[in-house]
């Protein structure tokens, strides 16, 4: 994907975020698009807290800013051809989220067959190496046909 | 030998204690979240609501949307299991359930959706089964449907650390 098709891509999926109700009422943000990866955020919410004794937000809310930023990184591979879905996502929380911090996703797709694109994700307020949670998913993923054509389908066999 | 309780007390107590673990959560309360009792059984309510979109094209309910209202099912399951108990064998009101900390809302260790169909824009129903309770730790399953009980939308698995109780029982 040349840098032009990139930012093309980025434009697209950011008017298209734009238009997701549930992520405009998290008032999610993309702060970083790049091939097969993607980095969001959202603010600290009050309307979001799991737990109104120490103000932490709800998991569920850090679950769907990874599962839209899962979606959004499987939307930047280079050979996705149309909308994706989540088949399913798996998270792992380490630790409670700071009460008052933003929240960041941060993923990647790091393998992708004809019909499934394989993605993880960490979720930290400042530090990726200090995780809130991590998350696993497969998504619903189309190749293009003409990538076939331009670099020679493989015949091992290896494609899910 | 007690006089038993009247129907009116039963409900009452029991309804007060669901109330009280439900209510002072903020982000049940963002997504529209209720709880239909009968007896110990709970099903979790997710009314539809335009914000809970995740896409206008098709439209189907936010992914994360559905995975908050499976987690928060299983979460009130668990404590409410607990509760159930302490509350039936000794006859705790609501406050005397969060004095023995049974309001502490478990901790979510690990929790794997797997999305079956997309989510229509219609309410969502959800009920909770817990397959292991043990003193630390649980594993529940969670199922998720709209117009039919039979054709689930989602279902899901997770893991949870139980929160100490003050009485230590």
């Amino acid at each position: 994907m040349t840098e032009e098709e990139l930012r093309q891509r980025v434009t697209v999926a950011k008017k298209f975020m734009a238009a997701l109700p549930f992520c405009h009422a998290l008032d999610m943000r993309i702060d970083e698009a790049g091939i097969s990866e993607a980095v969001m955020s959202m603010p600290y919410n009050p309307m979001t807290v799991g737990d109104p004794d120490t103000g932490v937000v709800h998991g569920g809310a850090v679950s769907a800013l990874m599962d839209t930023c899962c979606g959004f990184a499987v939307n930047l591979h280079p050979e996705c051809v149309s909308p994706t879905a989540t088949i399913d996502l798996r998270m792992d929380y380490m630790r409670p989220a700071k009460p008052g911090e933003r929240i960041f996703a941060k993923a990647h797709v790091y393998k992708a067959t004809r019909t499934v694109a394989f993605v993880r994700a960490i979720a930290y307020e400042n530090d990726p190496e200090n995780p809130v949670a991590t998350a696993t998913g497969a998504f619903v993923f189309s190749k293009s046909s003409k990538s076939g054509k331009a670099d020679a389908p493989t015949k091992s066999g290896a494609v899910a | 030998m007690n006089k038993p309780e009247s129907l009116q007390v039963v409900k009452q107590r029991r309804d007060g204690v669901l109330a009280a673990l439900v209510d002072s959560i903020p982000y049940i309360k963002f997504l529209n979240i209720s709880f239909d009792r009968r007896g110990d059984e709970l099903t979790a309510v997710m009314q539809f609501e335009d914000k809970l979109i995740g896409n206008p094209a098709i439209p189907a309910i936010h992914g994360g949307a559905t995975a908050s209202f499976l987690e928060t099912a299983a979460l009130i399951e668990l404590a409410w299991q607990r509760a159930w108990t302490a509350m039936e064998d000794s006859q705790l009101d609501a406050d005397d359930v969060a004095a023995a900390g049974y309001l502490r809302l478990p901790k979510t260790i690990d929790f794997t959706v797997d999305y079956l169909r997309s989510g229509l824009p219609r309410d969502c129903y959800a009920r909770a089964r817990v397959n292991r309770s043990g003193r630390r730790y649980a594993s529940v399953h969670v199922e998720a449907w709209q117009d039919n009980r039979a054709r689930l939308f989602a279902q899901a698995t997770g893991h949870f650390l139980m929160p100490r109780l003050n009485t230590g029982g």
